[in-house]
C-alpha cells in the first residue's frame, strides 16, 4: 500500500472554523504536516495548485480557505526539513513552458536527493488565462495534446545530459513546442521526477496510461474504484507498459474515533462544519446556476429547474449534469424530509473511511486487496494537524499487518513507489 | 555627497555550479555569521546551474536571519509565476526574501523557449520594470488584514480587501489578485543592477536596492546621486533606496601585500569592478568609500566563494566590526529590517483609506 499526504486545499473540505485550525500559509504548517507524513513513512507529500482565485457571481469566493504559496518553492524548503518523504507539486501544463518547468523540477530532484514529483494538470479556461502572457486558453480538445507533448519534451531535456554528467544539445520540434539548446541541469537522482496525472476524462486516462507513474483519482468507493482501476490498468499494454508501472491513488478522507459509533458521530459533525449555511447556498447555486442568496438554507430546495451553463461559478472544476443533480437532490430531500442544507450535507463531502483505527485499517487494506487502489492520497480536514491521528493510530496497525512499510527501504520517491528506473534515451 | 548611512554588506554565493544543497547552505551560514544583509545567487538560462530561487528556498529553513536574493529572469518567464515564487520565498524564509530581476538577451535563450525572438536590452528592461511593477501590485493585492476567519458570517476572507490588479504592460497583461496572500515583508526587496542605462531607469523606478559599478568613490557618489535624483523625479523617496557598489573580489593568496598599483582601489575588468588584495585592504576600502558617503554599502562577488567568503567574513567584516563600522549581529528578523527599509502599506489599502477620508 502506498500513502500520501495532501496539504489541505482551498475548498470546503478544509474546516477553517475549527479552533484547532492553523495557518494555511505559514511555513510551520507545511513543516508540521510533512514531518507527520514522514513519521508515518508515507510515500509523498502533495500540494495542489490553483492559478486564479475562484469567483462566484463575479466576486471572489470568500467562504473557504483562500490563498496558498507556490508549490515548488515550498517543496524546496520542505526538502530541508525532511529526509525521505517524496515531494509532489501540482503544476499546470497549459500555463508553463517545458524548458523552465523541466529545470525547476530537476532542481527540486537534485536539492531533495531524488524525491521530486510533478502532478501534471491541464487547464483550458480563459478565466485562468487572464493571469498569463498567453492571455487566452487552449481549445479544450488540446489540453492533453499540449500536456503529453510537454511531458515528452521535459523527458528529452532530462535525458539530454548523459548519466555520467556530459551535457549535450537538445532539439525538439513538435506541434506545441519548437525548442533547442542546452539544458542547464545534469541528470537528476531519479533520472526523471515522478509524473502524476489527475484528470478523469477519457483523454486524461489515456494520457496517464501512456505517460504517468501515478494517477490521483476521485474514485473513492469500492465499486467505482475497481471499475476505474480495471479500466486504466487495461490501457497500459497498448503502450508496452506493465500494470505495476502505474500506481492508482484515490484522494480520500478518513475519520477515526475510539469506536466505530464515535467515529460516525464525529464524521457527521465534520460534515456539518464543512457545509456551513452559506456554503450550502453556494453549493445549490453551483447546481442551479442562479443567485439563491434569498433562500433559507434550512428551508426547501428551489422548485425551478437549473439554468445550464450560467457561468455563475469561475475557476472550479465542474462535475456532472446540473439537471440530473437537481433531480437527485429533490428526490432525496423529499424522501428524507431534508432542508436545502441537509440535502447538501447528505450528498456532498461524505468521508471515505470512517471508523475505529482497526476498522479503517481493514477497509483500506480491503481496497488494495480488492484492486480498487494501489494506495491513497489522504486529504485531511484540518491544517496542519489533520493527519496526526491517522499516523499515530492507523499506520501502526497497517504496519503490524504488513500492509504498509515500517521503514523506508530506499531514498528516492521512485523506490518508495516501487517504480522502475526510467530508461535513459541517449 | 549625502550624509553617511548605516553600512550594508551583501555577498554573491554563486560560482562554478554545485548540485547539492550543502554547498550553498554552508556559504549562506557563513554570510549569516558575518551579519551580512543578504546573499545573492546569480542565475541564467544560458549556463549550467540549478534554479537559484529554488536553491535559496532550500537554504531558508537552515538559516535564521540572512536575506536571500536569487536572480530571477523576466524575459521568457510568466510575471504571475515570478511574483508568486518570490512571495513564497518570503513566506518560507519568514520575511527574508528579495529578488534581483534580470533579462535574457540572447537568441540562444530565446530558442530554449521558442515563444519569441531575442529583443534589444532597452525593450527587455522596460519589460523587467513592468514585471517588477506588476509584482508589487500583486503583493499588495491582498491587504494585510484580508483574512478574517469570521465564523459568524462563514467568511474566511473579507473580499473587499482583495483586489484585481488589471495590469496591462507593453508585452503582457495580468488580472490578479495574487494567489499567494501578502508576504511577511509586504513586498519582498527588489534589487536591480543599474550598470547599463536601460537597467538604471528600471532601477530608479522600481528597485529598493541598486547595485552600481564604480572604480572611485567620486564616481560611485555621482552614480548614486543620479539614481536618487531620478527616483525623486519619479515621485519616490530617495531615502528608501539603498545604493551598493558591486565589487568582484579576489582575496587570493595576497594576505598582506596588495598587488602593486591596485591597492588603492578597484579597477574595471570584464563584467564589473575587480578588487584584488587582502581582507584588510578591502576593509579599508569599504570604510573609506562608505565614510565619504559614496555608497550605502557593498555587494561583494568573491571569485572563489568557498575561499574568499570566509576571508571576507572572518577578515574584512571582523575588522569593520572591530572598528564599530558594521553590526555584529542582526537586530531585526527581516531583510527590510536589515536594510532599514520600512514595510510598505498595500497601495490598495491606502487608496481605500484615502477614499474614505475624502
Ligand atoms: C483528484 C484530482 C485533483 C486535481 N487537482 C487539481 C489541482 O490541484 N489543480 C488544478 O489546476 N487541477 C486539478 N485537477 C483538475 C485536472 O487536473 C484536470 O485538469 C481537469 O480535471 C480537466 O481534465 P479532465 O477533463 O481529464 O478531468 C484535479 C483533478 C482531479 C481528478
Amino acid at each position: 500500500m502506498h500513502l500520501a499526504a495532501h496539504f489541505p486545499g482551498v475548498n470546503n473540505t478544509t474546516v477553517w472554523a475549527d479552533p484547532r485550525s492553523g495557518s494555511q500559509i505559514d511555513f510551520s504548517s507545511f513543516e508540521h504536516l510533512a514531518r507527520t507524513a514522514e513519521r508515518g513513512k508515507f510515500d509523498f507529500f502533495f500540494l495542489a495548485e490553483g492559478l486564479r482565485l475562484r469567483e462566484h457571481n463575479g466576486r471572489i469566493h470568500d467562504l473557504d480557505v483562500v490563498g496558498r504559496p507556490e508549490s515548488l518553492t515550498v517543496l524546496n524548503a520542505l526538502a530541508a526539513v525532511t529526509e525521505r518523504l517524496g515531494l509532489a507539486a501540482t503544476v499546470n501544463a497549459t500555463f508553463n513552458e517545458p524548458y523552465e518547468l523541466a529545470r525547476r523540477l530537476a532542481t527540486l530532484d537534485h536539492l531533495s536527493a531524488g524525491r521530486a514529483a510533478w502532478n501534471v494538470v491541464t487547464s483550458s479556461d480563459a478565466f485562468t488565462g487572464e493571469n498569463f502572457r498567453r492571455g487566452g486558453y487552449l481549445d479544450r480538445a488540446d489540453r492533453y495534446v499540449r500536456a503529453a507533448e510537454f511531458v515528452a519534451t521535459a523527458r528529452e531535456l532530462w535525458d539530454s545530459w548523459t548519466p555520467d554528467g556530459v551535457s549535450r544539445p537538445f532539439s525538439h520540434e513538435g506541434p506545441q513546442f519548437t525548442i533547442s539548446g542546452e539544458f542547464t541541469v545534469p541528470r537528476s537522482p531519479q533520472g526523471h521526477p515522478v509524473v502524476i496525472q489527475a484528470g478523469d476524462s477519457d483523454e486524461g486516462r489515456e494520457f496517464a496510461a501512456s505517460a504517468a507513474d501515478v494517477i490521483f483519482t476521485r474514485h473513492g468507493t469500492l465499486e467505482a474504484g475497481r471499475a476505474f482501476y480495471a479500466d486504466v490498468k487495461s490501457r497500459l499494454a497498448a503502450y508496452g507498459r506493465q500494470p505495476d508501472d502505474l500506481r492508482i491513488m484515490p484522494g480520500v478522507t478518513v475519520v477515526t474515533g475510539d469506536t466505530d459509533a464515535e467515529a460516525q458521530e464525529l464524521a457527521y459533525e465534520i460534515r456539518r462544519r464543512q457545509v456551513s449555511p452559506q456554503n450550502a447556498i453556494l453549493a445549490a447555486e453551483q447546481v442551479w446556476g442562479t443567485d439563491l442568496s434569498a433562500y433559507d438554507p434550512e428551508g426547501p430546495l428551489p422548485d425551478f429547474d437549473p439554468v445550464p451553463d450560467s457561468g455563475i461559478t469561475q475557476g472550479r472544476v465542474r462535475h456532472g449534469d446540473p439537471l440530473e443533480t437537481a433531480a437527485r437532490w429533490r428526490a432525496l430531500a423529499e424522501a428524507k424530509g431534508l432542508s436545502l442544507r441537509g440535502t447538501v450535507i447528505k450528498t456532498t463531502a461524505r468521508q471515505s473511511f470512517v471508523g475505529s483505527p482497526a476498522t479503517v485499517a481493514a477497509e483500506l487494506t480491503a481496497f488494495v486487496d480488492g484492486r480498487a487502489a494501489d494506495g491513497f492520497i489522504l486529504v485531511p480536514h484540518l491544517t496542519p494537524g489533520g493527519l496526526d491521528d491517522f499516523v499515530d493510530r492507523v499506520v501502526p496497525i497497517l504496519q503490524e499487518s504488513g500492509a504498509f512499510r515500517s521503514a523506508y527501504t530506499g531514498s528516492t520517491l521512485r523506490s518508495h513507489l516501487g517504480l522502475p528506473e526510467p530508461v535513459w534515451k541517449g | 555627497m549625502s550624509a553617511r548611512t548605516h553600512l550594508h554588506l551583501a555577498a554573491e554565493i554563486g560560482g562554478p555550479p554545485h548540485y547539492d544543497a550543502g554547498h550553498y547552505l554552508r556559504l549562506a551560514e557563513l554570510a549569516e555569521d558575518g551579519a551580512l544583509d543578504y546573499v545573492t545567487l546569480g542565475d541564467s538560462f544560458a549556463r549550467p546551474g540549478l534554479d537559484a530561487l529554488a536553491v535559496l528556498a532550500r537554504v531558508a529553513p537552515g538559516t535564521d536571519r540572512i536575506g536571500l536574493v536569487p536572480t530571477v529572469t523576466t524575459t521568457h518567464t510568466e510575471p504571475f509565476h515570478v511574483s508568486s515564487a518570490v512571495a513564497t520565498l518570503d513566506w518560507v524564509s519568514r520575511g527574508r526574501a528579495g529578488w534581483q530581476a534580470d533579462v535574457s538577451t540572447t537568441e540562444a535563450e530565446a530558442r530554449l523557449f521558442g515563444r519569441r525572438r531575442a529583443a534589444p536590452p532597452a525593450a527587455l528592461w522596460q519589460e523587467a520594470g513592468e514585471v517588477a511593477d506588476v509584482s508589487g501590485r500583486l503583493w499588495d493585492s491582498w491587504e494585510d488584514d484580508a483574512e478574517i476567519r469570521d465564523t459568524a458570517t462563514g467568511r474566511f476572507i473579507d473580499r473587499d480587501k482583495l483586489h484585481h490588479v488589471d495590469f496591462a504592460g507593453t508585452a503582457f497583461t495580468v488580472k490578479g489578485p495574487a494567489i499567494v496572500p501578502r508576504p511577511p515583508q509586504g513586498r519582498p526587496v527588489t534589487v536591480l543592477d543599474a550598470t547599463t542605462a536601460p537597467a538604471r531607469e528600471a532601477a530608479a523606478r522600481h528597485a529598493d536596492v541598486v547595485h552600481i559599478r564604480a572604480t572611485t568613490p567620486e564616481q560611485a557618489a555621482a552614480v548614486r546621486d543620479e539614481v536618487r535624483a531620478r527616483a525623486a523625479a519619479l515621485g519616490r523617496d530617495p531615502a528608501a533606496l539603498r545604493v551598493l557598489v558591486a565589487l568582484t573580489v579576489d582575496l587570493g593568496d595576497v594576505e598582506t601585500t596588495p598587488e602593486p598599483g591596485l591597492e588603492t582601489g578597484p579597477r574595471l575588468a570584464g563584467r564589473g569592478t575587480y578588487f584584488r588584495g587582502g581582507p584588510v585592504d578591502l576593509a579599508d576600502l569599504i570604510a573609506r568609500w562608505h565614510g565619504s558617503g559614496a555608497a550605502d554599502g557593498f555587494h561583494l562577488t568573491p571569485i572563489t566563494p568557498e575561499r574568499d567568503l570566509e576571508r571576507i567574513v572572518n577578515g574584512t567584516v571582523a575588522l569593520l566590526q572591530h572598528r564599530s563600522l558594521f553590526r555584529t549581529f542582526h537586530p531585526g528578523g527581516t531583510l527590510r529590517e536589515h536594510l532599514g527599509l520600512p514595510r510598505p502599506a498595500s497601495r490598495y489599502a491606502t487608496a481605500r483609506t484615502a477614499a474614505k477620508g475624502a
